[in-house]
């Protein structure tokens, strides 16, 4: 069937790109491979019919937050690759604890009555549909977001900006 | 169904073991990012293989978490660069000035 041939396609390029996004050196292969990873799961969604959501991933993973990973890695190691080792002193314990957690979550996961649920193919819902529902059932969530979205951002600046030198004149 | 739960939790895995495994700061940020995508994922299957009809919850979900991910990831970027500022030094395990 092509519709799960593109599936397990989708699966290959995120799993690959999200492994290769954390073990390469050049951290700014890293965070290109990051965005690899993003735009295969922008693709997932898009395959699932929900193109709002798979829009929103694009702009918001692709666009924002890769940028500005990319200008973090330049403003800090200058994009060099990571002198000495990249892994840290208790490496083999932290990989040991993610696979022992995966093949807890996959047992249960597999065990789940959830999983014999059929997709619905549903109509995807109109924006204007999505607007309408953003500003009636969801307007507190939409409110408390951009308060959060604008305090961040405001926090970013703060936390980054340059403290001025201290004049010499003014000495206590 | 199951195909979408199985990623998800293979790239929160392998997200955690990113966090864990890696000295520098930066991808440990990649690490928490690709955590909450693994979330998502599962927020978006569940939405399209729910029975309710027009229920849109579990798209505004991952657009509200989607939005939460993109202020963490612009504060701790901030936080990054001031700690090299200050240190000179973004690797996590160099920074230990609070060990006892």
């Amino acid at each position: 069937m092509p519709t799960d041939v593109i599936l397990w396609i989708l699966g290959g390029l995120i799993l690959i790109s999200a492994v290769m996004s954390l073990a390469l050196r050049n951290l700014i292969h890293c965070a290109l491979f990051l965005m690899v990873c993003f735009l295969g799961l922008a693709g997932l969604y898009l395959h699932l019919n929900a193109v709002f959501s798979g829009l929103v991933q694009a702009l918001v993973y692709v666009g924002a937050v890769g940028i500005i990973l990319i200008f973090a890695i330049l403003l800090t190691e200058g994009g060099g690759t990571e002198t000495g080792s990249h892994l840290g002193s208790q490496w083999r314990t932290g990989i040991g604890l993610a696979v022992l957690l995966a093949f807890a979550l996959l047992g249960a996961v597999s065990n789940s009555p959830q999983t014999t649920q059929a997709a619905r193919h549903t109509e995807e819902p109109t924006v204007r549909e999505i607007g309408l529902k953003l500003m009636t059932d969801y307007l507190l969530p939409l409110q408390t977001i951009g308060l959060l979205l604008t305090a961040a951002a405001i926090g970013a600046v703060v936390l980054a900006m340059q403290e001025p030198k201290p004049r010499k004149d003014e000495t206590p | 169904m199951t195909f979408y739960l199985a990623l998800s939790v293979l790239l929160f895995c392998v997200g955690l073991a990113g966090v864990l495994a890696r000295r520098h700061a930066i991808m440990a940020l990649i690490g928490i990012e690709l955590m909450l995508n693994a979330a998502n994922i599962n927020f978006i299957a569940f939405w399209r293989h729910s029975s309710a009809a027009d229920d849109l919850s579990g798209m505004f979900w991952m657009i509200f978490s989607v939005a939460i991910a993109a202020a963490e990831a612009a504060v701790g970027l901030a936080l990054v660069i001031l700690v090299f500022r200050h240190r000179r030094s973004v690797r996590l395990d160099e920074l230990e000035s609070l060990k006892g």
